[in-house]
């Protein structure tokens, strides 16, 4: 019996370990440690980094990589950088309205026939910069900027991964690295060279509350920001989790305690 | 068996309070758990965001009526001839079936004033939902539901035939003289 | 049968609905069914999985109502389904991370079953259906990853639809009918969101004919020794272990919400949030963790054919594993050799899984270094191929010849002596 239970936690354990290190199979450079909010059993997104970093995607990133599946009015959502609790419903949010406000969006086709430009409304998604994914090839040297909506989720360790590689950019290549013309040295990039030229520099962005934008600030804010664009619901799920989780154990004490009386005067 | 099953408990009373305890846990669980299951066919938040229609009027000429959709439903939105006006005006409301002024088939704009040569109303037939054929259709030249044979006015009351309502009107407002959010 | 009397329908409608449709009759005898009183803790796992399987039908039935089965629109449906639909969020990962679970519970049911001999006579026929059973869930599970069309949907789909190609005159003719056109695309996904949805009801028909397979012979038991008197070896299914394997499916289910609310991503590949693109093949291709093992079979063999029948093979070899097992005594727990060849057998299958996980030039351990300075050692494929003999050999020589060779040590004469031997030595 004991042999088998020894069998039986190697068993899951390791099955476990597999799903792990099948994800961990991918590879990539070298990543820096760091540390976010939204991460362990109790993490939540950090609003004020990620409404930097929504700055900063706005600025410095929006206009190759496109947001295609976050609408406007998530970012008033529960759980989202600009969650108000007066406007729980996001699209009448003054601070919703208001960010759309700031883009244009393509409609249509009216009853010419014709497309048209209008201000965006909080239940239009975030535009693309580019009407493909030939055209934005095209417009960066045969490179494909990656979509920012599900990017975190879509590498191994997405958080470390992305912001090492905000921050890793080096002018020199090491011995035996040669840039070819369009490329850049990036060790946290798989292969080391990488076309998106280092998109981060020194107050590249002015933040209204008076952070200082060092390249690793703005990495870490643009990454809690695109955190949460993978993984909108995060919050809503662990504070339901632990719901969850106790209903369970009491369940389980319950049921417990009801197999012990069940079985109480039975030999087995 | 019969000998493994103990008639005398030591404290039946405490080991029926764990079986109901346990129980009711059980089905508070279940009853919790059913409502995602449910919930799940509710309009979903984008779905939702798309509540409102807004619609620009001043691209509709007299005598014109456009279908916009609004929640996925069409709306008839008719710019009325002066006379199509009058005729609707001339009715004694009293007398109909659903009674309502013209002036009641309206919504004011900003200035609390009314634009009574739009007339917005569901494209639905109050009898069993079917869009009823419009630009002076049927015996009171309004609109016509082929179903049922329904006939409705100029300002879309109810006249003749099964429907027991006027064309309902949708909630809308008007954000300028002519351009209007429905919903 | 003095404990067990039968359904005695009380009231007048009890017997007048008894003598029409006697459904109560039938629920009464599937659970006031007489059980070895001495069952462990591995014998809950089947009823896990028959809850499991329900949530995964149910949230499956749910999801069906918000997917688009099309290239052009599954992937934007999943992620509308966790950003947009209520409790969207809840019930996707919660089919996901099932699935997953599904194949854990039913490893250890199948584990179980080796361990105690549960498939030899007179119970081979519950063990064959088990097998289908298993069959079916890995065809379904591997349609249902394809279903989100992210990276590893695709190209997942792409290699094992390509493995029919290796059969030798119609190979191609095969891939070709798989996969409705020349390669997976729009039709490939329809047909196996049809097929998705569709097998799980197959997998519930089969599931009864598994409870009604068990319930001839009954259940065996951690001793292997056989039912001799119903009064003193058994207990009714209901009460005692209905709350038996309620206490077990809560804790289950606490496993399952950890995976589904803290982790989601843990068990799954991030490239498969990557939408699916047939010109860029991701730099790993690896299954779902559940078919890992058999991917290392798989590639272990050089020749493609070889590889693919290796594969099938082994899963062939659980339908005739009843009559490869010459050895008269069905539990383990009496048989010193048999455990030790078994413990190393769950080793090898584990060991299978983590070659499948790596690729194939991967080293387990390094050795030294070759004139360039690259290193060397010993390979996972190499470890692949000792496993994958051992795997065989464990089906076609060991459990053979082991019966016919071990001495067993010495059975009780009944479960009750055995369960009132192992109180007093408790005590």
């Amino acid at each position: 019996m004991r042999l088998l239970k020894i069998i039986a936690t190697l068993f899951v354990a390791a099955s476990l370990s597999l799903g792990a290190s099948a994800v961990s199979a991918s590879e990539g450079g070298e990543l820096k440690a760091s540390h976010f909010s939204f991460e362990g059993l109790f993490g939540t997104y950090d609003k004020a980094a990620a409404q930097r970093g929504f700055q900063v995607y706005q600025e410095a990133c929006s206009s190759c990589h496109a947001m295609s599946l976050v609408a406007i009015r998530n970012l008033g959502d529960p759980g989202a950088p600009f969650y108000d609790e007066e406007h729980p419903n996001a699209s009448e949010s003054p601070v919703i309205k208001a960010i759309a406000a700031m883009f244009t969006v393509t409609d249509g086709p009216d009853n010419e026939g014709d497309m048209f430009e209008r201000p965006a409304k909080p239940s239009d998604y975030f535009p693309a910069p580019f009407a493909n994914d030939q055209a934005a090839r095209a417009s960066n040297g045969g490179a494909l900027p990656p979509d920012f909506s599900m990017l975190v989720r879509a590498r191994a360790h997405g958080p470390q991964y992305i912001y090492s590689l905000l921050t890793s950019y080096e002018d020199e290549a090491p011995e035996g690295v040669e840039i070819r013309p369009g490329m850049n040295y990036n060790p946290a990039f798989n292969g080391g060279l990488i076309g998106m030229p280092p998109p981060l520099f020194e107050e590249l962005v002015e933040y209204s509350d008076g952070t200082h934008a060092s390249v690793e600030q703005m990495a870490h804010d643009v990454v809690t920001f695109m955190a949460w664009a993978s993984d909108p619901k995060m919050e809503v799920r662990k504070r339901m989790g632990w719901m969850v989780m106790i209903y369970l154990f009491i369940f389980a004490l319950l049921m417990y305690g009801s197999y012990k009386a069940v079985w109480r005067d039975v030999k087995h | 068996m019969a000998e493994t099953i103990s008639t005398s408990a030591q404290d039946p009373s405490r080991r029926d309070f764990i079986y109901i305890a346990t129980g009711a846990a059980g089905a508070v669980g279940v009853g919790l758990f059913a409502w995602p299951l449910i919930d799940q066919m509710n309009p979903a938040a984008d779905t939702k965001a798309l509540s409102t229609t807004e619609v620009d009027l001043s691209g509709i000429e007299e005598g014109q009526q456009i279908i916009a959709k609004w929640q996925g439903k069409p709306v008839f939105i008719r710019h009325r001839t002066q006379s199509e006006i009058d005729t609707a005006r001339a009715v004694d409301a009293a007398g109909l079936k659903d009674p309502q002024s013209d002036e009641d088939r309206l919504v004011p704009n900003q200035d609390g004033q009314y634009e009574p040569q739009y007339l917005i109303m569901l494209a639905s037939c109050t009898h069993l939902g079917c869009v009823p054929l419009g630009d002076g259709a049927g015996d009171y030249e309004g609109w016509f539901c082929p179903c049922h044979g329904s006939h409705y006015d100029t300002a879309g009351r109810i006249r003749k035939g099964p429907a027991p309502k006027n064309l309902f009107l949708p909630p809308y407002q008007y954000l300028s003289d002519t351009l209007i959010k429905i919903g | 049968m003095s404990g067990y009397p039968g359904y005695d329908p009380k009231s007048g409608f009890e017997k007048w609905l008894d003598a029409r449709l006697p459904i109560v009759r039938l629920g009464y005898d599937t659970f006031i069914f007489p059980t070895p009183r001495n069952l462990n803790y591995w014998w809950t796992f089947g009823a896990i999985l028959a809850v499991l399987l329900m949530s995964q039908i149910i949230t499956g039935i749910i999801l069906a109502m918000h997917y688009v089965p099309h290239v052009s629109m599954a992937y934007d449906s999943v992620q509308h389904i966790n950003r947009d639909v209520n409790f969207g969020w809840l019930l996707q990962p919660l089919h996901a991370n099932g699935a997953s679970m599904m194949f854990l519970a039913v490893y250890i049911h199948m584990f179980r079953g080796i361990y105690y001999g549960s498939y030899k006579s007179p119970r081979e026929v519950l063990w064959i259906v088990g097998v289908m059973i298993y069959l079916l869930m890995m065809a379904t599970g591997f349609m249902g990853y394809v279903l989100p069309w992210g990276q590893m949907s695709f190209w997942g789909a792409t290699v094992i639809t390509n493995l029919f190609s290796a059969i030798p005159l119609v190979g191609d003719a095969v891939t070709g009918w798989l996969w409705g056109g020349f390669s997976v695309d729009n039709p490939t996904l329809n047909r196996f969101f049809s097929l998705h949805f569709v097998l799980p009801f197959a997998i519930l028909g089969l599931v009864i004919l598994h409870v009604w397979a068990l319930h001839v012979p009954g259940n065996n038991n951690p001793t292997g020794v056989s039912v001799k008197n119903v009064d003193k070896d058994t207990l009714p299914f209901h009460p005692y272990y209905t709350v038996k394997d309620g206490f077990a499916i809560v804790v289950f289910l606490m496993v399952l919400s950890a995976f589904v609310f803290f982790a989601p991503d843990a068990l799954n590949h991030p490239d498969n949030y990557i939408r699916a693109n047939p010109v860029v093949t991701p730099a790993h291709i690896v299954p779902e963790w559940y078919y890992l093992p058999f991917y290392a079979m798989l590639r272990a063999v050089p020749d493609k054919l070889g590889g693919v029948i290796v594969m099938f093979g082994a899963i062939a070899l659980l339908f005739v594993l009843p009559w490869l097992d010459t050895s008269k005594v069905r539990s383990m727990r009496y048989r010193p050799l048999a455990k030790l060849f078994f413990l190393i057998f769950i080793l090898a299958c584990i060991g299978l899984g983590w070659a499948g996980a790596k690729s194939p030039s991967d080293l387990v351990f390094i050795t030294g270094a070759n004139v360039d300075g690259a290193q060397t050692g010993f390979t996972f494929l190499w470890m692949a191929r000792i496993l994958t003999l051992y795997y065989y050999a464990f089906f076609m020589v060991i459990l053979p010849v082991l019966g016919l060779v071990e001495k067993p040590k010495t059975r009780p004469d009944s479960i009750e002596k055995s369960v009132l031997k192992s109180n007093a030595g408790e005590a």
